[in-house]
C-alpha cells in the first residue's frame, strides 16, 4: 500500500545457502559417517582376525635355495621394499608359521620369495597340536606301541591314529583330572582340618579339650587321605601305563623324524586333505575347546573358560552392588536433598569422580578393601589361616574386592544417569500423586521409579560395559594370570568371593605381551578380544531387551 | 522445587478470627480500606490498594463446605493472593474466572496444600474444610489431601494400567481387597463417563488413551476416594470441543453429589456448568455470586466487562 517504502531486497547466493544450512548438514553427516566407519571398521577387523584363528589353513612345503625345506601356513605377505639410503630393502617375502619350534626355537619365519625354489602342498602334511611345546608340522611315518610298529605309511598311520587316539586321550585327561581336581580336593580337606586345629588352639588354648579333639580328627583324616592318595596313585599309574608306549613318528620337512607320544596330542588334522564339511567341524571343535576348556601352555593354547566365567561373574556382581547404591544415592540427591551449595558441590564431585583414572580406583581397592577391610575380616574370622601358613583369605585381591572396586568406579555413571532419568519424570505426575494423598516415598516408589526405570537401566548398561572392559584396577585387586579354581563353582559354599580369578581383558594383555611365546599366541589375542567384545555385547543386549520390555510396560506414546 | 512437605511457615489458625497482624508486608499496613467507586476498582487494584470484594447474599445463604478466610499468599517477595475471603457452597459447582495470572490456580492449589511443595511460598490466613482448619499445624497434610480430589489442566495419568490409575488412592492406603477395588474402579469410571469405553482394556497402559479419555480418567481417579471437595483446574483447556462437551456433561452429572471448585477460562462453560461464579483479578476476589446474577446482572461494571469479553 505504501509505495514510498523501499522494497525489501531479497538476497541470494551465499546468504541463502547459509539459511538453508546445507554445509552444516554435510558437516554433521560427515562426522557421523566417520564415527560409524571407525566403529564398524574396528568391529569388522576384530571379528575377522578373531574368527579366522581356528580355520584350518593349507600347509605349504617350501624348498629353499640353501637346501632347507619348511612346512607351514603362510600367514602374511609383504611386497618388495627397495633399498633407500637409510635402510636396507628386501625382496617380496612371506611369513610362515613353521611349526618347528623344537628345531629352530621360533614359531614363525620370514622367507624371501627369491629364496624359494619349489612350492608344493603335500597331501599328508599334518598339523599336530601338542599338549606341550606347541604345534608340529610333519608327515606321519610310523605308529609305534612299545617296540612294535602298529602301522606304517601315512594312510595306515592316520587310520590307526583315528582308532586309538580317543581312548588314549580320554585316559590322559582322566589322569590329569585326578591329579588336579581330586588331589586338590583332598588337600583342601586336609587344610581345613589343620585350620580347625589352629582355630581351636586360638580359641580355647593349645592343650584344651577342643584342640585335642580337633587334632585327633586331623590325624584320622590324614590317615584316611593317605589311603585315598594311594588309591589315586594306583589309578593314575594304571591310566598312564595303558597309554605308555603309544607314539607316532612324523617326518619333518628337513628330513628328520620326530616322535610324539599319542597322549601328548590334543588333535591333529591334514589341512590339505580336508573337505569343507570337515574343515567346518574342525573349526567348531576348536571353538568348543576354546570356550569350555582350561588354558594350556601359559594361556597361549587351550581354552579360556575360567576367564569367561570370571568376567561374567565379576560384571554381574558389580552390577548387583552398583545398581542399588547408585539408584538410592541418586534418589536422595534428586528427590530429598535441598537445593543448595552442598548439593551442587556433591553433584560436581560425583561428576568429577567419573573422570578419575581407573588405576586410582585400583590403588584404592588394594589399599582399602584388601589391606584394611580384608585384613580386618581375616583378623576376625580367618585368623587360623594367617597363623597356620601366613595365607590371607580376604586380605588379598579377590572376586569380591574386584567387584566392589569396579562398582565404585562405575558408581558415578549410574548416579548421573539415574538423576537424569528422575528429572525427566514430569512434575505433573508427582503432583497428581500428591494430590491423591500419597506420601513422598509412595510417590517415588509407585510413580517416579517405574517411570524412570528405563533410563536407570541405560545407566546400568553403560556401567556394565565400562566395568566389563576395565583392566588396570583389576590387576591390583585380584585378577590373576592363571586361576583355575573358579570363584563360583560346585564345591561348598559354591560362591568363593575371596578367590582370585581370571578376566578376559587381562588375558588379552597377558597373552599378547607377557607370554613367553607371544608370537604363537598372537592369533589368540584377537580371538580373546573378539570374545570379550561379544560377551559385553551380549550382556548389553540382555539389558537392552529388559529395558525395552519395561519401557513398553510403563511408557506409551501420548495421543 | 519439591523438596519439603512442610511449609516454611504455617498461617494463623482459624480458631481466632482476628486479622493477622504479623507477616503482613508493611506496604499493606496503611492501605485504604474504603470501597472505591466501581469504575475505578480495577485501576485501584492495579495500583496496589485494598478493595472490598462484592460477595452476593445468595452465596452467604448457602451452607459452605470450604471457607477461605482472609487468605494471603506470597511467592518469595511477590504476593499472589490478597486477603481472599470466600465460602464455597456444599454440593454446588463454583467456577473461578479471571484473567491469566490472577491467582486462580494458586488459590486452588492452596486448598489441598500442594503449594507446600514450593519452597518460596509463605501464607497467612486460613481455610476450613467442613470446619477443620486446613493450615492448622496439627493437620496431617496427607490425610487432608485424601479428603479432596484434584484434576489438573493437563491430563497426568500415571505410568500404569487404567485400573491401577483409578484405584491409586486406595492402593496407597493399603487396600488389597480385590472386590472393593473392582467395585470402586467401576463406580468411578462410570462416574467419569468412561466405563463403556475402557471396560475391556482396564489392564492396558493409561498412557495409550486419547487426551480426552486421559482427562476423564483423571476425574475418575479424583472421585475414587469420594472426596469432600473436587478441585478442577481448567480441566478442558487441553481438549477438543467433543471431549470438552463430555467433561461438561460429566460436571453436570456430578452437580448435586459433589462440591466442585472449578477454574475455567471459558465463559460459556462457566455459565453453563456452574451454580456460582467468582471473578478474580490480580490476586484479589472482585465479585462473587450466583452464576445467573454474575452473567446477567453483575453489581460491578468490571465484572460485566470481563464476562462479556470486553476486557481480559
Ligand atoms: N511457583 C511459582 N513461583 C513464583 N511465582 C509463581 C509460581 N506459580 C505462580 N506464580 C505467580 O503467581 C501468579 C498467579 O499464578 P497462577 O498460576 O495462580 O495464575 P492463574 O490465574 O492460574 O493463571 P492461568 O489462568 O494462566 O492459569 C502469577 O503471577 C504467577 O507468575
Ligand atoms: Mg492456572
Amino acid at each position: 500500500m505504501n509505495s514510498d517504502r523501499p522494497a525489501r531486497r531479497i538476497r541470494s547466493g551465499h546468504a541463502t545457502l547459509t539459511a538453508h544450512g546445507e554445509p552444516w548438514v554435510w558437516l554433521t553427516a560427515a562426522s557421523l559417517a566417520i564415527a560409524i566407519a571407525m566403529i564398524v571398521g574396528l568391529l569388522v577387523f576384530i571379528a575377522f582376525r578373531g574368527l579366522s584363528t581356528f580355520w584350518p589353513v593349507p600347509l605349504e612345503r617350501l624348498t629353499l635355495a640353501d637346501g632347507r625345506a619348511v612346512l607351514g601356513e603362510v600367514t602374511d605377505r609383504e611386497a618388495a621394499v627397495t633399498a633407500t639410503s637409510q635402510a636396507v630393502g628386501h625382496p617380496a617375502r612371506r611369513l610362515v608359521r613353521t611349526g618347528d619350534f623344537d628345531g629352530t626355537g621360533n614359531h614363525y619365519e620370514w622367507i624371501d620369495d627369491t629364496a624359494i625354489t619349489e612350492t608344493s602342498r603335500p597331501e599328508w602334511a599334518t598339523v599336530v597340536e601338542r599338549v606341550e611345546a606347541g604345534r608340529l608340522h610333519g608327515v606321519p611315518k610310523r605308529m609305534l606301541h612299545g617296540t612294535e610298529v602298529v602301522a606304517e605309511g601315512p594312510e595306515a598311520v592316520w587310520a590307526a591314529y583315528l582308532k586309538e587316539h580317543d581312548a588314549v586321550r580320554t585316559r590322559a585327561l582322566r589322569a590329569q583330572r585326578i591329579d588336579k581336581r581330586d588331589r586338590g580336593e583332598l588337600q583342601r580337606r586336609l587344610r581345613a582340618a589343620r585350620l580347625a586345629v589352629v582355630q581351636a588352639g586360638l580359641d580355647a588354648g593349645p592343650a584344651s579339650e577342643r584342640a585335642v579333639a580337633a587334632e585327633a580328627r586331623e590325624r584320622a583324616l590324614a590317615e584316611e587321605i593317605a589311603i585315598l592318595d594311594v588309591a589315586l596313585d594306583e589309578e593314575t599309574a594304571r591310566l598312564r601305563g595303558a597309554n605308555d608306549g603309544w607314539a607316532i613318528e612324523f617326518e619333518t620337512p628337513s628330513g628328520g623324524v620326530a616322535a610324539v607320544p599319542l597322549d601328548g596330542i590334543v588333535r591333529a588334522w591334514q589341512p590339505n586333505r580336508l573337505a569343507l564339511g570337515e574343515s567346518l567341524s574342525l573349526y567348531f571343535s576348536r571353538w568348543g575347546e576354546f570356550l569350555v576348556d582350561d588354558p594350556r601352555e601359559a594361556n597361549s593354547a587351550g581354552g579360556v573358560f575360567p576367564a569367561i566365567w570370571g568376567t561374567v561373574t565379576m560384571t554381574l556382581i558389580m552390577a548387583l552392588f552398583v545398581a542399588p547404591f547408585g539408584v538410592l544415592a541418586a534418589l536422595y540427591l534428586r528427590e530429598y536433598a535441598g537445593r543448595g551449595p552442598i548439593t551442587t558441590a556433591v553433584r560436581v564431585a560425583i561428576n568429577n569422580l567419573a573422570g578419575v583414572p581407573s588405576i586410582v580406583y585400583g590403588a584404592f581397592g588394594l589399599g582399602f578393601f584388601c589391606y584394611v577391610l580384608g585384613a580386618g575380616i581375616d583378623d576376625l574370622f580367618f585368623k587360623a589361616s594367617l597363623v597356620a601358613d601366613g595365607q590371607p583369605t580376604f586380605g588379598t585381591g579377590g572376586l569380591l574386592w574386584a567387584s566392589l572396586t569396579l562398582a565404585l568406579l562405575t558408581l558415578p555413571v549410574v548416579i548421573v544417569a539415574t538423576e537424569e532419568a528422575l528429572s525427566a519424570v514430569p512434575n505433573s505426575m508427582r503432583e497428581g500423586s500428591y494430590a491423591c494423598g500419597a506420601g513422598k516415598w509412595q510417590t517415588i516408589r509407585r510413580i517416579v521409579l517405574p517411570r524412570a526405570l528405563p533410563g536407570i537401566m541405560t545407566g546400568l548398561i553403560l556401567a556394565m560395559a565400562r566395568g566389563a572392559g576395565e583392566v588396570a584396577p583389576l590387576m591390583l585387586v585380584g585378577v590373576k594370570k592363571l586361576a583355575l579354581d573358579l570363584p563360583v563353582d560346585g564345591t561348598f559354599p559354591f560362591i568363593h568371593p575371596e578367590r582370585e580369578f581370571m578376566h578376559l581383558a587381562y588375558l588379552i594383555y597377558d597373552v599378547g605381551f607377557q607370554s613367553p611365546n607371544s608370537q604363537a599366541a598372537r592369533p589368540m589375542v584377537f580371538t580373546i578380544t573378539f570374545l570379550l567384545v561379544a560377551i559385553i555385547a551380549l550382556l548389553n543386549v540382555a539389558a537392552i531387551w529388559l529395558r525395552s520390555r519395561l519401557r513398553r510396560r510403563f511408557v506409551a506414546q501420548q495421543f | 522445587m519439591y523438596d519439603s512437605l512442610v511449609p516454611p511457615r504455617r498461617g494463623v489458625t482459624g480458631a481466632e478470627p482476628a486479622m493477622p497482624t504479623v507477616d503482613e508486608p508493611p506496604r499493606e499496613a496503611g492501605a485504604p480500606r474504603a470501597a472505591e467507586p466501581p469504575q475505578d476498582r480495577l485501576a485501584a487494584v492495579a495500583a496496589g490498594r485494598e478493595v472490598e470484594a462484592e460477595v452476593h447474599d445468595s452465596v452467604l445463604a448457602e451452607p459452605p463446605v470450604l471457607e477461605v478466610d482472609r487468605f494471603n499468599l506470597w511467592y518469595g517477595a511477590k504476593q499472589a493472593l490478597h486477603r481472599i475471603t470466600m465460602p464455597v457452597p456444599l454440593n454446588k459447582v463454583t467456577a473461578l474466572v479471571g484473567p491469566s495470572g490472577c491467582g486462580k490456580s494458586t488459590l486452588l492449589r492452596s486448598v489441598n496444600r500442594l503449594n507446600d511443595l514450593v519452597q518460596s511460598v509463605r501464607i497467612t490466613g486460613d481455610m476450613r474444610i467442613n470446619g477443620d482448619s486446613i493450615y492448622d499445624p496439627r493437620m496431617d497434610v496427607i490425610e487432608l489431601r485424601k479428603r479432596m480430589g484434584m484434576v489438573f489442566q493437563k491430563p497426568n495419568p500415571f505410568p500404569m494400567s487404567i485400573y491401577e490409575n483409578v484405584v491409586y488412592s486406595l492402593r496407597i492406603d493399603g487396600e488389597t481387597n480385590r472386590a472393593v477395588l473392582d467395585e470402586v474402579c467401576e463406580r468411578s469410571l462410570r462416574g467419569a463417563a468412561l466405563w463403556d469405553e475402557v471396560k475391556d482394556r482396564l489392564q492396558e497402559s493409561a498412557l495409550g488413551m486419547s487426551g480426552g479419555q486421559q482427562q476423564r480418567l483423571c476425574i475418575a481417579r479424583a472421585i475414587a476416594a469420594e472426596p469432600e471437595v473436587l478441585l478442577l483446574d481448567e480441566p478442558c483447556s487441553a481438549l477438543d470441543p467433543i471431549a470438552t462437551g463430555k467433561i461438561e456433561d460429566l460436571i453436570q452429572e456430578l452437580r448435586g453429589q459433589y462440591s466442585v471448585l472449578m477454574v475455567t477460562h471459558n465463559m460459556q462453560q462457566a455459565s453453563r456448568s456452574s451454580d456460582y461464579t467468582a471473578f478474580m483479578y490480580l490476586g484479589r476476589l472482585i465479585e462473587y455470586g450466583a452464576t445467573t446474577d454474575i452473567f446477567t446482572k453483575p453489581v460491578l461494571r468490571e465484572t460485566e466487562a470481563y464476562v462479556t469479553g470486553r476486557f481480559g
